[in-house]
């Protein structure tokens, strides 16, 4: 019953991400808002493979997002001008610095784990805001563009043609998506959901809890470095706000919003929140406090998040 | 040289003393309620507006006394309405709201008295330099320093020799103990997360003088504040406020040799710590488990 119902949701999203270019104008929407939302997700989704389904809360994910873009950005722009290698060093660079933090806080639980992602997340953004020899500070890296990928045989104008870039993200989406929902399905989520039920019951069952919580940190920062990649290539620009700690914020609001227990449900708080932002941004100059509320509003009321609250109802 | 050197280093050593009151606050939260709040730099800036707005009416020294108490009212109203019921939930809750409430109060900050930086006038007689040597040597410097170092001595006071300070320091370690004691745990973490946001407000109303108003004020305060505590340690308020000094002092020494890296280096300073020390300078063991 419950396998048959993920399969339908499945195919309701994929139908929905496939064919969202050709209507989302007709409900309000754009091309470029709907890119958006996917990214978003993407990074969403990727906190909340380490948030919802290992039971680990990190407030420092923006530092990850906005390495994956400045990774990207930097190295198109300075070192090799093709997508596929900026895109890939991108990925990387959020890797690599996830690995590396990740060891220094794994054995920190809790409260005190957050706190701790929390302060190493703003050390990207000082980096990025100081050093304008390479980041151009404040004022971000611009003055580059996406590139058409060569597969020898055909070129693909990721650069004119927004349509096939958002094809090309959806793409790394399913990728990334796909490779984390295998993950889950298999003993390695079994075990780091185990971890998020009752981490001393699940070290007397025999589980490497740090080993376990780091790899999820790691493949959580890579992915998130993906999302922040793809988002430079959306914008071909980058600035220090894409590594900023609201950003941190933003992506564990959008989980939540959306219902962390549930694969999906981050995309769906993504895409409310994005097009939150759109239409709060475009209305009134004080849209900041108006998201306030939605964090506090959401914390408040919706606990469980939109799809969690059906999940609980079904279950009682 | 030696004139930069002290320059940077007062300056270091004050900011730190900000930053130190700032997460003394935050630590104490921390400690008893178990809530990151992510509004403490909210409330810093507020603290620095009410004293803007409270010294063109009652002046310097008064809007210093009320400015921080005001800060301290809201605070106990924010925890009693929308704090208190996230008690006992995952802490990605409280923490998720005092961020969405941090958002509010920077941009409530900036509708009601604007983006720029109102001026906000300190005695002269204290800005007015006490050595031609050490220019920088001004009254208000060392009236802050005073005043941060009598505030920390009366909460340690209180802490550690009042009623109130015993049973913060005994919730800190037991809660549920204390409340089948019958002590009411609900008034109790309400009054510390108040003497907690006292601080912020505090160190606002000084700031304010010091750094200058703006509606970041209080956020540019908070992340070093977070990293003084892992410094000097979960747990510790003692080393809380080394850890916060400490990392003052690092800021101020490196904007002398190397400006560029001057945020830079509070982050290596807490790699190192977490390398060499993982409990932080003065942290229990096992605290951080």
């Amino acid at each position: 019953m419950n396998g048959l119902k993920q399969h339908y949701a499945k195919i309701i999203v994929w139908a929905i991400l496939l064919t969202i270019p050709y209507w989302f104008t007709y409900v309000g929407g754009y091309l470029g808002l709907a890119n958006e939302i996917v990214i978003y997700a993407l990074a969403a989704m990727a906190l909340n493979f380490l948030l919802g389904f290992t039971g680990v809360l990190s407030f420092g994910h923006a530092a990850f997002f906005g390495l994956g873009a400045y990774g990207t950005a930097l190295t198109i722009k300075f070192l090799v001008p093709s997508t596929l290698v900026g895109l890939a060093v991108g990925v990387l660079t959020a890797t690599v610095a996830g690995m590396i933090i990740g060891a220094l806080i794994i054995k920190r639980r809790g409260v005190y784990f957050a706190m701790a992602t929390i302060a190493f997340g703003q050390l990207f953004f000082f980096i990025a805001n100081r050093w304008n020899s390479v980041t151009g500070g404040d004022d971000g890296v611009g003055n580059w563009h996406r590139l058409p990928i060569n597969l020898g045989f055909a070129k693909i104008p990721l650069f004119h043609n927004s349509l096939v870039y958002y094809y090309f993200t959806l793409l790394m989406f399913a990728l990334a998506v796909g490779a984390m929902g295998l993950l889950l399905d298999g003993p390695f989520g079994r075990s780091l959901m185990a971890i998020r039920e009752n981490e001393r019951r699940a070290r007397f069952l025999g589980i490497n809890i740090e080993l376990h919580v780091w790899i999820s940190f790691v493949i959580s920062t890579a992915i998130c470095g993906l999302a922040g990649g793809l988002l430079a290539l959306l914008d071909n620009f980058v600035n220090p706000r894409d590594l900023r700690f609201d950003l941190s914020g933003v992506l564990v609001v959008m989980a939540v919003m959306g219902g962390m227990r549930s694969f999906w449900g981050p995309l769906l708080g993504a895409a409310i929140f994005q097009w939150l932002r759109e239409v709060l941004s475009s209305h009134t100059p004080n849209w900041q406090t108006y998201i306030g509320i939605v964090f506090v509003l959401v914390v408040l009321f919706f606990r469980r998040g939109i799809l969690g609250f059906k999940l609980s109802t079904v279950k009682s | 040289m030696s004139q930069l050197l002290l320059f940077n280093v007062s300056n270091g050593l004050i900011t730190g003393a900000f930053y130190a009151l700032m997460a003394l606050g935050l630590s104490m939260i921390l400690n008893l309620s178990g809530v990151i709040n992510f509004a403490h730099g909210g409330f810093l800036t507020l603290g620095a507006y009410f004293a803007y707005v409270l010294q063109q009416r009652i002046g310097f020294f008064g809007a210093l006394l009320i400015a921080p108490m005001m800060t301290a009212v809201l605070g106990l109203l924010v925890e009693r309405v929308l704090i208190r019921p996230l008690y006992g939930r995952d802490p990605l809750y409280s923490l998720l709201l005092t961020f969405g409430l941090a958002f509010i109060l920077v941009d409530g900050v900036r509708i009601i008295w604007g983006p720029g930086s109102p001026p906000y006038q300190v005695p002269e007689w204290l800005t007015s330099p006490l050595s031609a040597t050490y220019f920088f040597l001004t009254g208000y410097r060392v009236f802050m320093v005073v005043l941060v170092v009598t505030a920390v001595a009366a909460l340690f006071y209180v802490l550690n020799y009042t009623k109130l300070g015993l049973r913060i320091r005994a919730g800190t370690k037991d809660l549920e103990t204390l409340s089948t004691l019958g002590v009411n745990t609900r008034i109790l973490r309400n009054l510390n997360f108040g003497l907690g946001i006292y601080l912020a407000g505090l160190a606002g109303a000084l700031a304010a003088g010091f750094l200058g108003l703006s509606p970041a004020l209080g956020t540019s305060l908070l992340m070093p504040s977070f990293v003084a505590i892992i410094i000097g340690g979960l747990g510790s308020l003692l080393g809380t406020l080394l850890g916060g000094l400490l990392i003052g002092v690092a800021v101020g020494l490196t904007t002398v040799f190397y400006p560029a890296a001057s945020e830079a280096v509070i982050y290596v300073m807490l790699g190192l710590v977490l390398v060499l020390r993982p409990r932080g300078l003065l942290g229990e063991e096992g605290r951080l488990h």
